[in-house]
């Protein structure tokens, strides 16, 4: 049995292209879904990988590596445009999930309930794929294929994610609804980001987690938001517009129809969360 | 870095030591820290999900059953074990003198993750003591005196003296626990913690289906291919493979032979070297299943075929209680009301999965197993295993919660059976898996009811039904199905009245004793009718609940006239909070229509002890000859607290500080029988075996010392000082002849309550003593979603006498976070929700302010007028709730839990009924 935890990219890959070795990073997944005392099988660690550390902003946007840890997300001073998706990292979880979960476990474990993608999808986010043939950009949305299924190859790891500076603009909002107050699975779950000019909607991007196999963004609802004034946000999200994006089922959280029913009410309000307070809206 | 080697280890740094731990760079740190010996480290769920576990990973809190030992290579980790050191630091002060640990098995987890949090901010809010302390679950305190301990380190000094009684009043005194120091300090031992050098592991095969006949292949053979030291079956149960806590109903084999009757159904056991077992691949195990049709809810089950020949339509029994003519009383009604309401399974979920090891002494099977039931578990194992009983010792471990399910036998005949066939120790520790699917629950019950009202409010007639889904086999099931119909009527005067509740077989894991044993269950209903009749006479809802209240000397339903009775003063102890919170809701209903508040109440009674049958403990003192005292303490405790409250009764009878005593036991060769720790029984029961026995030992000391009843004593090394008036005497011990327990003075006692049998229709005098208590809840719900949060609870409880009030506000904030979560949030659903992230309990900022109100309407029988607490801070809560919703809203919950989707139906359907 073999257990590799390489400190740099190069060795990383090395050891992916070898096959046949489990990729952890965080371990809140794996070691949760093993009833053993540890990993069994060949590992390879990504945690201790240079390439793969830190939350940076940049001129070409935000870059999160791929085994930074949600509290990392969450203390990082970012922009308002990335209010959503770090209160999505504060509720990851619990503060001990969070100190050791990272941003590419979470993804790579394609949960439709992981509570990081609908604030990623409102930020047009991109997953960097690397592996010895080279490195290839993905769509997050692109890369999340189904329940448990992503488009990393074999021989990839998933480096970092990136936030274009485009997607940086606005403010960022995040609605999660469970059963408990924390450490809990999102019954369902809703991110916004809204940029306002003039008292108008210039663009809104909108996604909805865990009522349908892979969050999903809004676009025909975001379209319809467009141009509209502040005043009316609440009531220009149409909601059987929203609900018929989703495909929801039953499970012991909740039935469908229930999900169904409260995803546009959870996307309305992160979306008045993300306006401007009435004053500054003028 | 290649981490292939395992020796000679990873080098980190473990509270402040240097250290190098040796085990694979993949295993658990968790694991690997418990090996190396820092045993604080609890294993709650090997997920995530309790945070039992929480360690500093260079000052960061995280979970160390999720970060492997090569990822803290060369970092510091700080465990319990590191905060006081010998002493104890602020915080460890602070929670013993809030009461903040009552079990232990969450404390180190709690501690670590409170020491981040005061490493950044020192006097933290309460709402930033939740928001730190959300991911380590608790499931006995409720949380409030954690985060009251949390927010008031910053006041302690570490190592100061604890609180002690007040001279010559032990009983009434806010003292701290006296077994607390090791809870605070990791060093308690839990099921998991007692490690004999050499043991052997434990493997239990288990059936992965509901219902399945079962063929083993040539199971030596695989044993002697993986190199196992046995694999044991049915076929190796040399004594009477059924045992059960109700002797006429003993029906569960320690291992099934075929068929299994439920999922996680112990078949086998695989008993290795450590290091063997973690490495077989059990999917290899001989066995062949072959899946049969269940029945899993009684509607099923009543035309299924029978799991037990000997019950036919999986009727187990029924409990049954009449008086007066109920159907005539509902006739006579002014106004009546029905419902029907359906429960889920619930889980206990304590912190501790069962754990435990045993091995020979001599000829003697000694069990060291966390437990609620000492006498219990070395009767029922000995009769599994072919055993005399005196071959069989029980030393318990500290239980780290139990609440009722660990009254059953659970490893220990599996251990013994492990070590008969070895001869070698052997340890089996359950997986938070393994605990969920293979032992008992709360439960789910089916009920109807209807009750009726005169036009002046007072209740003429109430008639209830319900069946109660019992599982596979018969646990405590007999005693739900008896005490349901007992105490269905609520604390109310029910002068006609027809109840009967029944216990149906299912292939499901066996339902048992679970905090209240059915009787929260059957609250649910009475208090919603209570609710709607109440609203149809138009009288306030409190009220009607007063005018009916039962009182001193009036008939129970089954006829007994009690003395003591404090339900009247509970619900009025209410009336204050009841108007303030009716005025706050209704204002900020007119200015929050979307998030309307609602307030509900609910009475509560619940019989101390035994049903109808003898239930007695013994205790015993002594005085050693160099002049120690010794209280042999029989009476287990799971963190509810008896090592503290039956020492304060004992030193009050003898006249000496609760801390004189050396604490003998529980072990069933070392401490007299104190019965099983359930049914709000020790303090009653074995509290008046300790004040018995006090009062005995003092008499001796008296009259060896010729002095009257106002002498005092003290101990000295070698005598007893007794002094009155100036007069002094010291009895010189070692002049005493010693008797056969060592002691050269000793009193022993037993209390036995009074009862009287039922008759068939269920008249007579069930229980000596009663607990009373009502509890009002205020909530929020969120119309939109179908949330509802709980802001603010009032509790009123009747004790009799409170023996210590700190001890009892602690039972009084974790019944209502049980309630909370039975009422909001827990369903058990067997293969389902094997784990405690959909198996979901209360977390910090679910839980409510709680204001606890403890009244003293003594008891005559109780010890210093003592009644029970234990199971009577539950039942109200989840009523209290589901009223304060329909308040809120008008929504009629029928199925627990009310979750979101469930309530928002619930709202919408009231709507439409509106319009």
């Amino acid at each position: 049995m073999s257990y590799e935890r390489p400190a740099d990219l190069a060795r990383a890959l090395a050891l992916r292209a070898e096959g046949g070795r489990v990729v952890l990073a965080g371990g809140t997944d794996l070691l949760a879904a093993t009833r053993a005392r540890e990993l069994r099988g060949p590992v390879l660690d990504v945690t201790g990988v240079a390439e793969m550390q830190g939350v940076t902003l940049s001129a070409e946007g935000l870059r999160l590596g791929g085994a930074a840890s949600w509290t990392a997300v969450a203390r990082a001073p970012l922009p308002p445009a990335c209010a959503g998706l770090q209160a999505a990292a504060r509720v990851v979880g619990s503060t001990q999930i969070q100190n050791r979960g990272t941003v590419a476990g979470n993804l790579v474990n394609a949960s439709p309930a992981a509570d990081s993608v609908p604030p990623l999808l409102t930020l047009d986010a991109e997953v960097e794929l690397v592996s010895l043939r080279g490195t290839r950009r993905l769509a997050l949305g692109a890369f999340l294929l189904g329940p448990r299924r992503t488009a990393l190859a074999a021989d990839e790891l998933l480096v970092a994610v990136h936030v274009p500076a485009a997607a940086l603009a606005g403010q960022g909002a995040f609605e999660k609804l469970g059963a408990r107050a924390h450490l809990v699975i999102s019954i369902g779950m809703a991110a916004a980001r809204l940029v306002v000019a003039g008292g108008r909607v210039v663009s809104a991007a909108l996604a909805v987690g865990a009522c349908s196999p892979v969050a999903q963004r809004l676009g025909a609802v975001e379209a319809a938001l467009v141009g509209r004034p502040l005043a009316e946000l609440g009531e220009a999200l149409d909601p059987a517009a929203a609900a018929a994006a989703l495909s929801p089922i039953d499970d012991v959280r909740a039935d469908a129809g229930y999900r169904r029913a409260v995803a546009p009410e959870l996307l309305r309000r992160a979306l008045l969360a993300c306006a401007p307070a009435p004053e500054t809206a003028l | 870095m290649s981490l292939d080697a395992a020796a000679p280890g990873l080098a980190l740094t473990l509270n402040g030591e240097s250290v190098s731990l040796s085990a694979p760079p993949g295993r658990r740190l968790s694991e690997a820290l418990r090996a190396a010996g820092a045993l604080g480290v609890k294993s709650g769920c090997d997920a995530g999900d309790c945070g039992a576990c929480t360690v500093l990973l260079d000052g960061a809190p995280v979970c160390a059953c999720l970060t492997t030992v090569a990822q803290a290579e060369g970092r510091a980790v700080r465990t319990v074990e590191g905060l006081g050191g010998a002493s104890v630091d602020a915080l460890q002060r602070s929670f013993l003198r809030h009461g903040a640990a009552q079990c232990g098995i969450c404390t180190p987890g709690m501690l670590m993750t409170a020491t981040a949090l005061l490493a950044e901010t020192p006097r933290p809010t309460r709402a930033q003591a939740e928001q730190a302390l959300g991911g380590v679950l608790c499931r006995c305190t409720g949380y409030a005196k954690i985060i009251d301990a949390v927010c008031e380190a910053w006041r302690e000094t570490p190592g100061a003296a604890p609180v002690r009684a007040p001279e010559g009043a032990p009983v009434g005194a806010r003292i701290e626990r006296l077994d607390g120091l090791a809870k605070v300090t990791g060093a308690e031992v839990f099921g998991a913690d007692a490690i004999p050098a050499g043991a052997l592991a434990i493997h239990v095969i288990r059936s992965p289906h509901h219902h399945a006949a079962f063929a083993f292949g040539d199971l030596k053979a695989w044993a002697a291919e993986q190199g196992v030291e046995a694999v044991l079956t049915a076929a190796e149960v040399k004594g009477t493979n059924r045992f059960g806590v109700i002797p006429p109903f003993a029906d569960q084999p320690a291992l099934a032979p075929s068929p299994a009757r439920f999922r996680g159904e112990a078949v086998a056991l695989v008993v290795a070297e450590p290091e063997t077992l973690a490495a077989l691949d059990l999917s290899t195990f001989p066995v062949e299943w072959t899946e049969r049709p269940a029945a899993l809810d009684p509607e099923t089950a009543k035309t299924a075929p029978p799991l037990h020949p000997d019950r036919p339509g999986n009727l187990m029994t029924a409990g049954f209680v009449a008086q007066g003519d109920a159907q005539a009383g509902l006739a006579a009604a002014a106004v009546t009301a029905t419902t029907a309401l359906e429960t889920a399974h619930v889980e206990h979920a304590y912190i501790e999965p069962e754990a435990g090891c045993a091995w020979l002494d001599g000829e003697t099977l000694v069990i060291q197993a966390c437990t609620q039931a000492p006498v219990m578990d070395r009767d029922d194992t000995a009769q599994t295993l072919g055993l005399d009983p005196a071959k069989v010792r029980i030393v318990p471990t500290a239980a780290g919660g139990g609440f009722g399910s660990k009254l059953d036998l659970s490893v220990q005949p599996l251990l013994g059976l492990a070590v008969l066939a070895t001869g070698r120790p052997c340890r089996l520790v359950y997986s938070r898996a393994e605990s969920l699917a293979s032992t008992t629950k709360r439960h789910p019950a089916r009920m109807t009811a209807t009750i009726g009202a005169d036009a002046d409010g007072r209740i003429c007639g109430m008639v209830f039904d319900g069946d109660f889904n019992t599982g596979a086999y018969a646990s405590w099931g007999p005693t739900v199905a008896n005490r349901v119909p007992v105490h269905a009527s609520g604390p109310y005067r029910t002068p006609n009245y027809r109840a009967e509740a029944r216990a149906i077989h299912t292939h499901v894991v066996p339902s048992g004793a679970f905090r209240g044993f059915g009787v929260p269950q059957a609250a649910l209903v009475q208090e919603a009718l209570y609710d709607e009749l109440a609203e149809q006479l138009g009288l306030d809802r409190l009220e009607f609940r007063i005018r009916n209240a039962l009182r001193d000397d009036e008939p129970t339903v089954c006829g007994q006239r009690l003395k003591g009775v404090g339900i009247g003063p509970c619900l009025e102890a209410l009336r204050e909070d009841w108007a303030a919170a009716l005025a706050r809701v209704a204002a900020h209903n007119a200015a929050h229509p979307e998030r309307p508040r609602g307030v509900g109440v609910a009475g509560c009674w619940y019989g101390c002890g035994n049903t109808s049958l003898p239930n007695p403990s013994t205790m015993r003192v002594g005085v050693t000859p160099d002049g120690r005292l010794r209280l042999h303490q029989g009476a287990t405790d799971i963190g509810q607290g008896s090592n503290t409250v039956i020492a304060q009764i004992c030193a009050q009878a003898l006249g000496v500080a609760p801390e004189a005593f050396e604490l003998v036991g529980p072990d069933t060769a070392l401490t007299p029988d104190c019965g099983k720790t359930s049914a709000s029984r020790q303090t009653f029961v074995s509290g008046n075996a300790a004040r018995l026995a006090g009062e005995a030992l003092r008499g001796a000391v008296l009259r060896l010392a010729n002095m009257g009843e106002g002498a005092s004593i003290r101990l000295a090394p070698g005598g007893i000082l007794v002094e009155e008036g100036g007069q002094a005497h010291r009895i010189d011990l070692s002049r005493l002849p010693v008797d056969a327990n060592g002691y050269a003075l000793a009193a022993e006692e037993t209390y036995d309550p009074p009862t009287l049998p039922l008759d068939e229709n269920g008249q007579g005098s069930p229980y000596a003593v009663y607990g009373w208590g009502a509890q009002m809840a205020e909530v929020e719900v969120d119309r939109a979603l179908g949330t509802v949060k709980v802001v603010a609870m009032t509790a009123a409880h009747d004790l009799g006498r409170v023996i210590n009030p700190m001890l009892a506000e602690g039972q009084v904030e974790g019944g209502i976070a049980q309630g909370l979560g039975m009422a909001l949030m827990e369903a058990f659903v067997p293969g389902r929700t094997e784990n405690l992230h959909d198996y979901l309990i209360p977390t910090t900022s679910d839980m409510p302010a709680i204001r606890t109100i403890l009244l003293e309407v003594p008891d005559p029988e109780g010890p210093y007028g003592a009644k029970g607490l234990g199971e009577h801070a539950l039942i109200p809560t989840a009523p209290a709730i589901l009223n304060a919703v329909r308040h809120a809203t008008g929504a009629r919950i029928d199925r627990l839990p009310a979750l979101p989707h469930r309530v928002k139906a619930a709202i919408d359907a009231a709507q439409e009924a509106r319009s």
